[in-house]
């Protein structure tokens, strides 16, 4: 089973970290993820950029509505990702669009820039 | 990181929401202050003992308007201070204050705590200090380190400018639309002075001035969470990014300013560039430009080239023809000559600058690029006369030594055939 682990903090105090304390959790997250990267059971790892840069589509009343910021509703969960290559954001709007309209359940997609990549791939 | 580093980071980020808050209880700065710094106290012996609250902010108000209110008290009747363990039971309390503090009044505590500091009687210098006094929480010393002053002749100015704010009476009435736009075009305005005071600079005070553009992205970041459809706070808050991201190229290893076009790009903060054009991108979605758009949206295209001639100049001559129209003034249009230059040839761009020589009589960057200019058409004679001037008037060592190697290029190439470089 392959187990997709989410990560939260707050952006406020992980934004006010220096570069050196940024590095400094960076270096210690990496070696934690090295061991298992090593025995092939590490997916992909993305780091993402701050919610300031978040766009979302929604669908009011079946029509997709492009909003500013982070996905915000509570009565919604989390329910999988895609991550694609795009040369600016109206791409990613577009392929929200696409998904959103063979998509039934309404529902939304943020839409959130990757600081960091590390496309590793799991053997197992 | 250690507990210690963890509490002031929670205490430096809880900070403009709980100071805004404050001020808002007490109505001046002075007891705002007071109440915060108790906060900040009892924080530093709570914290480690139980843990940390779930919403630092909250804690810090509940606590500080507890204390501020004792404070008055105590004033008025010299009644004792309650004993610690009266308001030690914080954890139960917690929970209720934080659904009782008022979410929907934070965007305007924040953005009045910003906009008192904006009050157009003080000095860009003072407005910037007296904001990373109160609102930032940076100490007198580190703020007087970043502007290059002893720590008392700062203390003086931001006690002076903290006076000044509080017989001007603070605006607390909840802002209207009009007033609250005002207010935020105010703020943007003094978190760019910020950035601009951190980077406007040369290599030997740059580790120092460092913070401020750090400071001021922080500040933008916190603007553009408070207003997210705000396109001109993403539009300044993508402006810092981009700007910032070319610091570890700025200088060469001799502590000279590096040009644009001669930077190593690879230096450039990928990230820093990524969030920025993210934010560009979200920005002109908006289609209502402003001019922090407009700046960012040059910044982007200098980002976006991966090698100087990559870069798209006939964009960024009309974007800059964009901002002369939003914002006329002689230094835009000085900027706008810079691309000309590339577009349409020196001599355009020269034609471009020359109604500005009186007004730009004593700017430095004119007379580099007149002299730049006058160069690549091989007018070694007057290139040499617009250089002096350069030199004269240059802010920095490292400006006044870039001019003089274009002068030492003047002198080897005798006519001045030489390579073709701009002076900004």
């Amino acid at each position: 089973m392959l187990y997709a682990i989410l990560c939260y903090a707050s952006e406020d105090v992980v934004c006010s970290w220096s570069k050196e304390q940024d590095d400094e959790v960076m270096t210690k997250l990496l070696g934690v993820q090295e061991k298992y990267a090593q025995a092939g059971r590490l997916g992909p790892v993305a780091r993402l950029l701050p919610t300031t840069a978040a766009t979302t589509l929604r669908k009011v009343k079946g029509e997709a509505v492009v909003i500013d910021g982070p996905f915000a509703e509570t009565k919604e969960q989390f329910l999988g990702f895609y991550t694609l290559e795009c040369n600016d954001l109206d791409e990613a709007v577009d392929f929200a669009r696409e998904l959103s309209e063979v998509n039934p359940s309404g529902g939304s997609y943020e839409i959130r820039p990757v600081s960091l990549f590390n496309p590793a791939k799991v053997s197992a | 990181m250690t507990d210690l580093t963890w509490i002031s980071t929670a205490i430096s980020t809880a900070r403009p929401q709980a100071m805004g808050a404050l001020l808002r209880y007490f109505r001046d700065l002075d007891a705002a202050e007071e109440a915060f710094q108790d906060a900040c106290l009892r924080a530093l012996n709570n914290w480690p003992k139980n843990g940390p609250p779930r919403d630092p902010a909250a804690w810090l108000i509940f606590v500080g308007r507890n204390s501020g209110i004792d404070a008055v008290r105590k004033r008025a009747k010299q009644a004792p201070l309650p004993e610690e363990d009266q308001i030690s039971d914080l954890e139960d309390a917690e929970t209720d204050i934080a659904e009782r503090l008022d979410g929907a009044h934070y965007r305007d505590d924040i953005l009045r705590l910003l906009f008192i500091c904006c009050h157009p009687d003080l000095p860009a210098t003072q407005q910037i200090a007296v904001a990373l006094r109160i609102v930032s929480g940076l100490t007198v010393k580190q703020i007087a380190r970043a502007f290059l002053v002893g720590e008392s002749a700062m203390e003086q100015r931001i006690t002076r400018a903290k006076a000044r704010i509080a017989d001007a009476g603070v605006p607390f009435e909840t802002p209207g639309a009009v007033e609250r736009s005002e207010r935020l075009a105010a703020v943007a305005a003094m978190v760019y002075l910020i950035f601009n005071e951190g980077y406007s600079t040369n290599s030997g005070e740059a580790p120092a001035r460092a913070p401020l553009c750090e400071e001021a992205i922080r500040l933008a970041r916190l603007l553009l969470r408070l207003f997210q459809t705000e396109p001109e706070i993403m539009g300044l808050t993508a402006l810092l990014l981009l700007q910032h991201a070319r610091a570890p190229a700025r200088f060469d290893e001799n502590g000279e300013i590096v040009l644009l076009e001669d930077q190593d790009r690879s230096l450039w903060s990928r990230k820093m560039i990524d969030e920025g054009l993210a934010l560009v991108d979200k920005a002109l979605r908006h289609q209502k430009p402003g001019p922090y758009q407009v700046q960012s949206a040059i910044a982007a295209l200098h980002a976006r080239a991966a090698k100087p001639e990559d870069t798209d100049w006939t964009e960024i001559d009309l974007l800059y023809s964009l901002l002369e129209q939003m914002q006329p003034s002689p230094v835009v249009t000085l900027n706008r000559a810079v691309a000309v230059a590339k577009v349409r040839g020196p001599e355009a761009a020269l034609a471009m600058i020359e109604p500005l020589e009186q007004k730009l009589s004593g700017y430095f960057h004119f007379f580099g690029l007149k002299g730049g200019l006058l160069m690549q058409l091989g007018r070694g004679d007057e290139a040499r006369t617009a250089f002096d001037r350069a030199i004269a008037l240059a802010n920095t060592a490292a400006e006044a030594a870039h001019i003089r190697m274009h002068i030492d290029r003047l002198m080897k190439d005798g006519a001045a055939q030489g390579a073709s470089r701009k002076a900004l």
